[in-house]
């Protein structure tokens, strides 16, 4: 019987329509045809919509699987070996679920900032006069951007990494650095009393150069004299918290990993899963991101160049003012969809095992079914994350698009 | 001029020029060709010689790795643990699984088949042996057939779906999530260019959601999600949930890729088609959508290569496709430390095929531009 509503439904809607649309016609009118077609759209995706609810209600039900945010608060007893903040299993899934977040933010930025230095420099090598560097950088791009990244990741964790000698033969490129099997380790900073002084020195160099550079633009628009405000600045900023370092008295001490039985203790420490994850991320990355750097750089007018040059204008110059402004125009929002894919694709830390925010929810999913929870929170995070990554390059871009009066 | 302007020009000295110096031979043949892209300056110099480093470094190891001290037939005893080169005889012994999956071998005739299909409408699609409507018409055509095929049914043996895996079943996600979602996608892409509010908010509603999240994600909701939501007592194969899925996700870019190409329509092209008297149908049907897909062929064809790159993913939700295959054999206790041949084999045939499609997504473009 109840299989029999929306059949119905369904043919008298096509009644209705029929009847509507044969005397619409005359009056020769589309938009109450459309008004009408859209109402039956909304009625079928409303039914839609209350035909899924129901049969989850009833799915979930066959299956006891409760439903709702409570089993946040439960104790997950999930094992997570990379964290930011301080975790034992004892922990409830709500803040496993919070540390799976944390490691895909971090992963994000990091990756972020990453790929594009990385890109840039692809992209700057690929216009390079130099034809071998320009091969080079064209080998790269066309070899990452053609292989699935998933692939690059299971190379550098299932080969590369895996490669790496022990602990007892670890490589020790510098001081304080050891790269092995187990992880890579660097020396860890201790901040000691007196460090938050350096900070705030630091802080007011930024400000302080930062006013400098304003007043220098309003004093070259006013007098045509051009001030080194860029030089000024980053001494400030440089020779400030310097300054108040050893004032204080150096507060700032090195945790150095150090071989104490089987493995190294101590340092700051990224574990294979980590650096394969970021590995992968950001030199797949880096060549779509060379290649935006490229079209933007290669979008520049040659004339603006050679106009540039008969002016005397410095290369370093003709880079800054010239061709970098012009370039960005094409290449930020290239760079844009480059971003958040990044941030899209560090889901893939599930396939190697760091423990990101899929990762940990998928645990999670496996161990009580709340499956619509789960994937309802990943969905909104990732939108959260890929909005706030859009606002602050759409910002950028609406700074570097030309004006026009 | 006649006779006599001739003759009197004999009596007048004549320039005759010398032959001109050669280039000076800084600027030409390798040496000026060496100096102008490899050794102008300093800067350029050092960074030359960095970049030979590297290749000195890099390739020689390589190649002997890969190729000079290489294995390229036998059995695991030949590849003993700590030989220097590459077990390609790993790759041989392997080769069906990784095409094909667990496929019975007695019926290895069927992918053959099917692969030599593709390879036909392959070679239809590059040499531009039909115009685009009616190639994806083609390919359409070959869907139904190929599937009946591969699974079997009529008269065939019917061969699980449990059973397929390899390359086979990348390329089998690949097209049909690209040949599935682009109906799909153009169909949300005209929604979202329409006029009525509604239709256009549900279409934004689809599409930005789907794109703003991990592909991960949307085989999760269909490998997880989407036996909930069904009713109870229907059930889905996971390999056709995942297809679902794919192509959700793939319509989705589609649909942006499709828009660009409307939005590049002038408006005028709809006035007129108003004032011939065809409808919205006809209009965009025989007006609108042929000019639009042909802006944004190269594009498409850019998804084509995401997307298929993208099936790798179906691996999280336990398929074997190509890389799924590659990964379990690597770790098959017989063969065991040949990742590294595993995963090399595997990105070259990623590659041959991804770096074909780009080149021919770029000889469509050029070909445009030349227009």
């Amino acid at each position: 019987m109840v299989s029999q509503i929306p059949v119905t439904g369904f043919l008298f809607a096509i009644l209705c329509c029929r009847a509507m649309n044969i005397s619409l016609h005359k009056l020769n009118d589309g938009r109450i045809t459309g008004l009408l077609m859209q109402l039956v759209v909304v009625a079928g995706i409303i039914y839609l919509g209350y035909l899924l609810f129901e049969n989850t209600q009833a799915n979930l039900e066959a299956r006891n699987i409760a439903s709702g945010f409570g089993f946040m608060s439960v104790e997950g007893g999930l094992p997570i070996s990379n964290t930011l903040l301080p975790y034992t299993p004892a922990d409830t899934y709500g803040y496993a679920f919070f540390i799976g977040v944390l490691n895909t933010l971090y992963v994000a930025l990091f990756g972020i900032i990453a790929t594009t230095l990385i890109g840039i420099f692809i992209g700057v090598a690929r216009v390079s006069s130099n034809w071998l560097i320009a091969r080079l950088a064209g080998i790269y791009v066309e070899t990452l951007r053609n292989i699935p990244l998933l692939l690059i990741l299971f190379f550098s964790y299932g080969v590369v990494l895996a490669g790496l000698p022990g602990p007892k033969t670890s490589l020790n490129p510098f001081f304080g650095c050891f790269i092995n099997i187990r992880g890579l380790y660097l020396p860890k900073p201790i901040f000691q009393d007196g460090f938050g002084f350096v900070v705030l020195a630091l802080v007011l160099g930024a400000i302080i150069a930062w006013v400098v550079s304003r007043w220098s633009v309003d004093y070259r628009d006013r007098t045509g004299i051009s001030i080194p405000s860029g030089w000024i600045g980053s001494a400030l900023i440089i020779s400030l918290p310097l300054i108040t370092y050893f004032i204080a008295g150096g507060p700032l001490e090195w945790d150095i990993a150090a071989l104490k039985g089987f493995n190294f203790k101590g340092g700051l420490v990224f574990r294979p899963e980590f650096s394969a994850l970021m590995i992968g991320l950001v030199l797949y990355t880096a060549a779509f991101i060379g290649e935006n750097v490229r079209s933007g750089i290669q979008s520049v007018d040659a004339g603006q160049l050679d106009a540039a040059k008969s002016f005397g204008v410095s290369k370093g110059k003709i880079m800054r003012r010239i061709i970098l402004p012009q370039a960005l125009r094409v290449t930020i929002p290239a760079t844009t969809n480059d971003y958040t894919s990044l941030v899209k694709n560090s889901s893939l830390a599930v396939a190697i095992g760091y423990p990101d925010m899929v990762s940990v929810g998928g645990t999670i999913i496996g161990q009580n079914d709340q499956a619509i929870e789960i994937i309802g929170l990943w969905m909104a995070v990732y939108l959260a994350i890929n909005l706030i990554v859009s606002t602050i390059m759409n910002w950028a871009n609406s700074k570097v698009q030309l004006v026009e009066r | 001029m006649g006779p006599s302007a001739s003759s009197s020009s004999s009596n007048l000295l004549v320039f005759v020029p010398r032959p001109s110096l050669p280039a000076p031979r800084q600027t030409v043949g390798i040496i000026g060709w060496l100096g102008a892209s490899l050794f102008n300056g300093w800067f350029n110099s050092i960074l030359t010689l960095i970049g030979l480093g590297l290749l000195w470094e890099t390739v020689p190891p390589l190649l002997s790795w890969a190729i000079f001290n290489a294995v390229w037939t036998g059995g695991p005893a030949d590849c003993p643990a700590g030989h220097n080169g590459a077990c390609w005889a790993f790759i041989y012994d392997k080769f069906r699984i990784l095409m094909v999956g667990m496929y019975p071998a007695e019926q290895i005739w069927r992918p053959l088949l099917a692969g030599g299909i593709f390879v036909v409408l392959g070679a239809v699609t590059v040499f531009r042996l039909l115009n685009p409507l009616r190639l994806i018409a083609l390919w359409f055509l070959f869907l139904l057939p190929v599937y009946w095929l591969i699974s079997g049914g009529l008269c065939l043996t019917v061969v699980d779906q449990s059973l397929w895996g390899g390359l086979m079943l990348s390329l089998g996600l690949a097209f049909v999530g690209i040949l599935m979602s682009l109906p799909l996608g153009i169909l949300l892409a005209l929604g979202r260019y329409s006029n009525f509010a509604i239709i256009k908010s549900i279409c934004v509603g689809i599409i930005e959601p789907v794109r703003g999240v991990p592909l991960i994600t949307i085989l999760f909701m269909a490998s997880v999600m989407m036996p909930l939501f069904l009713p109870v007592g229907i059930n889905i194969n996971n390999l056709l949930r995942v297809q679902i899925g794919i192509i959700l996700f793939s319509a989705a870019y589609i649909a942006e890729v499709v828009r660009g190409g409307l939005q590049a329509i002038p408006l005028g092209q709809y006035d007129a088609a108003k004032s011939i008297g065809l409808n919205y149908w006809k209009t965009t049907v025989l007006i609108i959508l042929p000019q639009a897909l042909r802006h944004v062929i190269p594009s498409l064809i850019g998804r084509c290569i995401a997307l298929f790159k993208d099936t790798s993913l179906v691996i999280i939700v336990g398929l074997l496709d190509f890389l799924g295959m590659v990964k379990a054999s690597a770790q098959d206790p017989d063969w065991l430390g040949h990742d590294a041949e595993a995963y090399v084999f595997c990105s070259i045939i990623y590659w041959v095929i991804c770096f074909s499609m780009s080149r021919y997504g770029h000889s469509l473009e050029q070909k445009k531009e030349a227009e």
